[in-house]
C-alpha cells in the first residue's frame, strides 16, 4: 500500500473536496492527489466546526457544563455526557445507584441503535443505494419515537445528572421499548441480508478500503472500524462503566477489514443492543434515581473517563481545582484516531469509492474539531505560559 | 396595494411549487442537521412540498443554514451564498443559528447568522423536530407566494466577514464586545 504524500507536492493534480460538498454533510475539506483515477495521497484539513468548547467549558459551572458538553455531538450526546458525569461522580466519589446506572446503559444503547442506523443509511446513500437509506432512515424513527417517549427530546436527551439520572421508565413504556425492539430486530436482519448479498451493494463495499488489523493497531484505530479488523477493542468489555458489568456485551469483530466488514460489525452490534435494552427494560433494579447529596464544589484532582461511544472510545480528562467549575476539560472523540486510517487506505482506491470510505469510519466532525490552526503559512510563535497567560487576560478583558 | 402582474404572479408560483435547497452546517453539533435529514425521509417527507436537498449551490435557491457560524465557516457560508442564483432565501435553523445557543461566548463562534447573511426565516429549538423544520419552510414559501414586493437582487449586498486569526480583537476585527462571562471569571481570577 502506497504511503500518504502531501498534497501540496505541485507536480501532481489534487482534486480538492469540501467544505461545502454533496456527499458530506458536515463542513471538511480533503485533498486527493490523483494520477488519473487512482488516488495516491490524501490530506485533510479539520477545523470549521471548531466552536471553543473546551474553553468555554471553563467559564461555566459544573451544572452548566453538563448541557455544553452534551453538545459538542448531536448524534451521541448522551454518552458525551455519561463520560462527564462519571468523571465527576469519581472525582467527588459519589455511589450512583444500580438503578441509574441501568437507565444510562438503556439510553446508550438506544442512542447505538439510532447512531448505527443513520450511519447506514448514509453509507448506503453514498453508495448510490438511496432506497436502502429511505428505509433504514423509516424504521430509525421506532427508536426515535422511544427516545421521545422517555425523555421528551429526540436528539439531545439530558437523561444524565450529577449523580444519577433524571427519568425513569413506566411500565407502558418498558412495554413500547421491548415491542420496539422486536420490530427492529426483524428489520436488522433483513438489513444484514442485504448488505451481504445484494450484488450492486457488495460491488461498492466488498474488498474497498482494506485495512489489516496490523495496521489498524499501528494507526490507532478504534470503534466499529478496528473491530471491522478484527480488533478486539470495546471499551464496554475491558473497562465496563455505568450498567456494562450487569449486563455484559460481546465483542463483535470481522476478519475482512474492508467496507463491508464494517457494515457487518456494525449491524451485528445493533442485536447486542437489542438484546441488551430488553434486558435492562425487563429487569430494571430498584433505588434511587439519584445521589440524594451532590456537592457544588467537586474536591481538587483530576480523573480520566472513558466511554464507548457509538463511533468507539471517547475520551475525557477533567481537572478540577476545588471549584464550582472545571479548570480544564479535555475531549478526545473516537472519529480522530480513525481519521488517519482513512487517508492512508485512500491510497490505491479510485476517486469514486471515496464517499464511500470517508463515511465508512463514521466521521463526526462536529466531534473531533477540539483545535484549529491559525497560521497555516507555517510561521512559528512562541509565547512563553505568562506571555500566553496575559494575552488571554487582555482578549477577554 | 398594488396588483401583482401576471407575469410576477406566475414566477412566484414556479418558485413556491419547487424550491430546491443547500444545507450548510456552519458548526453545529450535527442535531438540527440529522434532524433535517430526518425531515427529507419517509415519516415526514419535504419532497411532498417539492423541495430537494441539493449538492450544489448553483442549484438552490434555499440555503438552510445550521451552527453558530464558527469563525472558519464564516468565508464557506459566503460564498456559497454568493454562489445561489437570485432570488435566494436563508433560513436559519436551531438556537444556534439564531443567537449562539449554547455556544453563545465561546471564542471561535460568530453566534448568529443574521450578523453574516440576510435570514429569511428563523426556526428555534435545540434542535427543532422536523414537524418544526417543515414549519418554517412552509411559511418562508407561503411568504414568498404572498409578497407584493418585486424580488429584490442581493448578491451585490456588502457582507461583513470576519478572518480567522489569532487575536481579532488586537487587529481591530471584531469590535463587539461579547466576551463577557470569560471576563468575569479572569477578572476573578486576577483580585
Amino acid at each position: 500500500m502506497a504511503t500518504v504524500v502531501s498534497a501540496s507536492d505541485q507536480s501532481r493534480f489534487i482534486v480538492p473536496i469540501g467544505p461545502q460538498h454533496p456527499a458530506l454533510k458536515e463542513p471538511g475539506h480533503f485533498e486527493f492527489t490523483v494520477d488519473g483515477e487512482i488516488i495516491t495521497g490524501a490530506s485533510a484539513r479539520l477545523g470549521y466546526v471548531h466552536r471553543g468548547i473546551e474553553k468555554g467549558a471553563e467559564s461555566m459551572n459544573w451544572t452548566q457544563c453538563l448541557y455544553l458538553l452534551e453538545r459538542i455531538c448531536g448524534i451521541c450526546s448522551h454518552i458525551h455526557s455519561i463520560a462527564y458525569c462519571q468523571g465527576l461522580e469519581k472525582l467527588a466519589d459519589i455511589e450512583i445507584s444500580p438503578k441509574a446506572r441501568a437507565m444510562r446503559t438503556l439510553v446508550a444503547e438506544l442512542e447505538r441503535i439510532h447512531s448505527h442506523m443513520l450511519w447506514w443509511g448514509v453509507a448506503a446513500h453514498e453508495g448510490g443505494f438511496d432506497t436502502l437509506f429511505m428505509y433504514t432512515w423509516r424504521d430509525r424513527e421506532i427508536v426515535m419515537d422511544l427516545l421521545e417517549t422517555i425523555s421528551g427530546n429526540r436528539v439531545n436527551y439530558s437523561v444524565n445528572v450529577i449523580g444519577g439520572v433524571r427519568l425513569d421508565l413506566s411500565p407502558e413504556q418498558v412495554t413500547k421499548i421491548v415491542s420496539g425492539m422486536k420490530k427492529l430486530e426483524e428489520r436488522t436482519k433483513h438489513y444484514l441480508e442485504i448488505v451481504t448479498n445484494d450484488s450492486s451493494f457488495l460491488a461498492r463495499t466488498r474488498g474497498i478500503g482494506v485495512m489489516t488489523r496490523e495496521e489498524a493497531q499501528r494507526l490507532g484505530a478504534v470503534g466499529p472500524t478496528a473491530r471491522a479488523s478484527n480488533v478486539c477493542r470495546d471499551v464496554r468489555v475491558d473497562a465496563p462503566y455505568a450498567g456494562y458489568h450487569e449486563y455484559p456485551v460481546k465483542i463483535v469483530t470481522d476478519t475482512a477489514g474492508d467496507l463491508k466488514a464494517r457494515f457487518v460489525v456494525r449491524i451485528k452490534e445493533l442485536f447486542e443492543s437489542y438484546r441488551i435494552i430488553t434486558n435492562v427494560a425487563q429487569n430494571m433494579p430498584e433505588g434511587e434515581l439519584k445521589a440524594r447529596r451532590v456537592p457544588r464544589k467537586i474536591p481538587a484532582g483530576n480523573v480520566i473517563s472513558r466511554v464507548e461511544a457509538p463511533r468507539g472510545e471517547l475520551f475525557y480528562y477533567i481537572e478540577s481545582g476545588g471549584g464550582e467549575g472545571p479548570e480544564r476539560i479535555k475531549v478526545r472523540t473516537p472519529t480522530l484516531p480513525n481519521w488517519g486510517s482513512v487517508l492512508t487506505m485512500a491510497a490505491g482506491l479510485r476517486l469514486a469509492d471515496v464517499p464511500m470510505l470517508l463515511v465508512g469510519i463514521d466521521p463526526c466532525f462536529s466531534c473531533n474539531d477540539r483545535l484549529i490552526r491559525l497560521n497555516p503559512d507555517g510561521k512559528q510563535q512562541t509565547l512563553t505560559w505568562q506571555q500566553l497567560r496575559d494575552r488571554g487576560i487582555e482578549y477577554y478583558r | 396595494m398594488q396588483r401583482r402582474s401576471i407575469l410576477d404572479q406566475l414566477k412566484s408560483w414556479a418558485r413556491v411549487n419547487s424550491p430546491w435547497a443547500i444545507h450548510y452546517n456552519s458548526g453545529g453539533c450535527n442535531g438540527c442537521d440529522i434532524e433535517l435529514l430526518a425531515t427529507t425521509t419517509p415519516r415526514y417527507d419535504l419532497e411532498r412540498f417539492g423541495i430537494k436537498l441539493q449538492g450544489s449551490p448553483r442549484h438552490a435557491d434555499i440555503l438552510l443554514a445550521t451552527g453558530p457560524a464558527t469563525l472558519q465557516s464564516i468565508e464557506p457560508l459566503r460564498r456559497i451564498y454568493t454562489q445561489m442564483p437570485d432570488p435566494k432565501y436563508v433560513v436559519a435553523i436551531g438556537s444556534c443559528a439564531l443567537s449562539g445557543g449554547v455556544f453563545h461566548g465561546c471564542y471561535n463562534v460568530l453566534g448568529d447568522l443574521s450578523r453574516i447573511l440576510p435570514v429569511d426565516a428563523y426556526i428555534p429549538g435545540c434542535p427543532p423536530r422536523p414537524e418544526a423544520i417543515i414549519y418554517g419552510i412552509v411559511a418562508l414559501l407561503n411568504s414568498v407566494r404572498n409578497s407584493d414586493q418585486k424580488i429584490t437582487f442581493t448578491s451585490d449586498i456588502e457582507l461583513d466577514i470576519a478572518e480567522p486569526v489569532l487575536f481579532p480583537r488586537e487587529r481591530g476585527e471584531i469590535t463587539q464586545p461579547n466576551r463577557q462571562p470569560h471576563a468575569d471569571r479572569y477578572l476573578r481570577r486576577e483580585s
